[in-house]
């Protein structure tokens, strides 16, 4: 159905879960490594592989942690919360129960604003924030798709099973209408860089530190109930989240008006063509059998506690960001540019090590925001550092280098040459600031065009153009063509 | 008074991923219901006064430093595992089920 069809005849309905990966040391409960990428089953216990007689005990950072997320997204603290088996029988749990809050959540009823792309700000109603772990990762072997469907059988690597996780479930998002799939991408956004402020997690959706499982209904227009949802999950990009909810609202406007009814189950997206498919049904809550998990006990963090957590809140990034503009006199226009081009962080972080912010502005969104282009990737991927683009900056300000030499510099740490100090070194690349140098190479060039320096000694500067371009081409570009110039009128004055 | 039905127990030995036959149903049924009421009796002696517990030990807040422990290597790993390939544990396909 067509997009605007199924506004017109319905209300989307919203409820975002975003689970992120806490980048403490150790795992939730037990003090295994919690890194991405290692050997499989190298990074585990007896504790997260559910062996008899292993017991859990909570990991204080992680707790912290999953505080000061609450704290910074407007929450209420529990005074006394438990943790609760989630009983399922799957391989990705070797201890047929995931350890998970329940009904008791260590941060509930909070906020997050955000700020869409024409600057409108959507006030987005957190639910709760709790505390589990994550799963095994397992590998379909056999089918065609590596797929569960047509697998032989499957293997299990445990090294991401007891990794501390925090759920963060939103209140139901209504009343965005057209906006819906781009509120859902914003406060993804929104969340990820208030996370990233944080420190506490590497937020990389493309590692699965950040995962979002979005809950689409359609209500048509006028009624008061909800309409039955359904949750998509293996969203993997910002720009999956608003394809994903954009999705199932034109499906389910095509079920509904087709007189269908809509199933509540998990869909998976495809990132290939945007769609979603069907999973299983989903298990009721009853289904999982919860009860509070005797091993570990309750949690009761003291208000001193809390205070002093929120005592450690960084400044918030659209505080930030409001802040940067201001530093920066730019216009609403012009720092969204900076702002989409994602580019805000890389150039405060150049402005802290030395750089003025409009050179650094001027460097992250053309050459750099380009060299990003070319090679398809984010700017923030591209393996050159705000202090290097700062170091370039300073050796240009202090006429080490020419705009053009100063690009070839990025290039060099682009390719992976070193520090832009070494690359200077190794690709020849200094200016010849030697006065005595280029005063030697301008008298040569006068000496070959002489009925050029004789116009110029007549007071046509405007010939020297010819005369800088010969001393450039004899200097290899590596002298300052201003200074060049300076030394052709001195020349043909004195 | 618990009453489990058969429907009851088919659901649970579903969710347990336990092949139960039609025989063991009733068997199972009967069982469950014996052992449930026997639990309930300790509802009978629970008055308004007495909270529900979950924690025998009056505790609360017993962490741990986030430091990293030595675990097992991955041959101490998989040594109990019923079967092993690439560094993984191998188990059996699950049927029409996706978590
Ligand atoms: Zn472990």
């Amino acid at each position: 159905m067509a997009y605007d069809e199924v506004l017109s005849r319905f209300d989307p309905v919203l409820g975002l879960e975003v689970h992120v990966e806490l980048n403490t040391n150790t795992k939730m409960f037990c003090g295994c490594r919690n890194e991405f990428g290692g050997e499989p089953n190298t990074q585990v216990c007896p504790t997260c592989l559910g062996l008899p007689g292993s017991l859990p005990v909570l990991n204080a950072v992680a707790v912290e942690s999953a505080m000061r997320i609450g704290l910074a997204l407007n929450c209420e603290i529990a005074e006394w919360c438990r943790f609760a088996r989630k009983n399922y029988f799957y391989p990705d749990m070797p201890k047929n129960f995931q350890t998970s809050q329940y009904d008791e959540p260590i941060a509930f009823d909070g906020y997050l604003d955000l700020e869409l792309d024409d600057g409108e700000i959507v006030r987005v109603g957190i639910e709760r924030a709790h505390m589990e772990e994550d799963t095994g990762k397992s590998l379909h072997v056999g089918g065609a798709t590596g797929r569960i469907h047509g697998a032989e059988h499957s293997l299990l690597d445990y090294n991401r099973a007891g990794v501390p996780l925090i759920e963060i479930v939103t209140k139901t998002i209504e009343g965005t209408g057209a906006r819906a799939p781009e509120v859902a991408r914003a406060y993804v956004t929104a969340l990820r860089d208030l996370l990233r402020a944080l420190g506490v997690s590497d937020v990389r959706m493309d590692q699965g530190s950040l995962r979002c499982d979005a809950n689409v209904s359609l209500k048509p227009l006028g009624r008061k109930e909800f309409g039955t949802r359904t949750e998509t999950k293996n969203v993997n990009s910002l720009r999956s989240v608003e394809r994903a909810v954009r999705y199932e609202m034109t499906r389910q406007g095509a079920v509904l008006a087709g007189g269908g009814e809509i199933v509540q189950e998990t869909r998976h997206f495809q990132e290939a063509d945007g769609s979603t498919s069907a999973g299983r049904r989903k298990e009721t809550s009853e289904d999982y059998r919860y009860f509070p998990e005797p091993d570990l006990v309750p949690i009761a963090p003291s208000r001193e506690w809390v205070e002093k957590l929120r005592g450690t809140l960084p400044e918030m990034p659209w505080e930030r960001r409001k802040r940067i503009q201001a530093d920066w006199s730019l216009s609403d226009a012009e720092f969204r540019d900076l702002v989409n081009a994602g580019a805000v962080e890389l150039v405060a972080s150049t402005v802290d090590a030395g750089a003025s912010s409009a050179e650094a502005r001027s460097w992250w969104v053309s050459y750099l925001t380009q060299q990003a282009n070319n090679r398809e990737v984010e700017l923030a991927e591209l393996p050159i550092t705000p202090a290097q683009v700062a170091r370039v900056i300073s050796l240009v300000a202090e006429g080490k280098l020419t705009n053009k030499l100063a690009r070839s510099v990025v290039d060099g740490v682009l390719a992976g040459e070193g520090e832009p100090d070494e690359v200077v070194d190794k690709r020849g690349l200094a200016v010849v600031s030697d006065d005595g140098a280029l005063t030697a190479a301008v008298d040569e060039a006068l000496a070959a065009n002489p009925d050029i320096a004789e116009k110029i000694r007549g007071g046509k500067v405007a010939a020297a153009g010819k005369i800088v371009g010969d001393v450039m081409k004899a200097t290899k570009g590596q002298a300052d063509a201003k200074r060049v110039r300076e030394l052709v009128i001195e020349r043909c004055t004195v | 008074m618990p009453n489990i039905s058969r429907d009851e127990v088919a659901h649970l030995a579903k969710l347990a991923r336990l092949a139960v036959t039609d025989d063991e149903l009733d068997t199972f049924a009967g069982q469950l219901d014996t052992i449930l009421s026997s639990v309930a009796r300790v509802g009978e002696v629970a008055a308004d006064d007495i909270p529900p517990t979950s924690h025998s030990v009056p505790l609360t807040n017993v962490f741990r430093a986030d430091e990293v422990r030595q675990g097992l290597t991955q041959a101490e790993a998989l040594a109990g595992a019923p079967a092993a390939e690439d560094g993984r544990f191998r188990v059996p396909r699950i049927l029409g089920e996706e978590q």
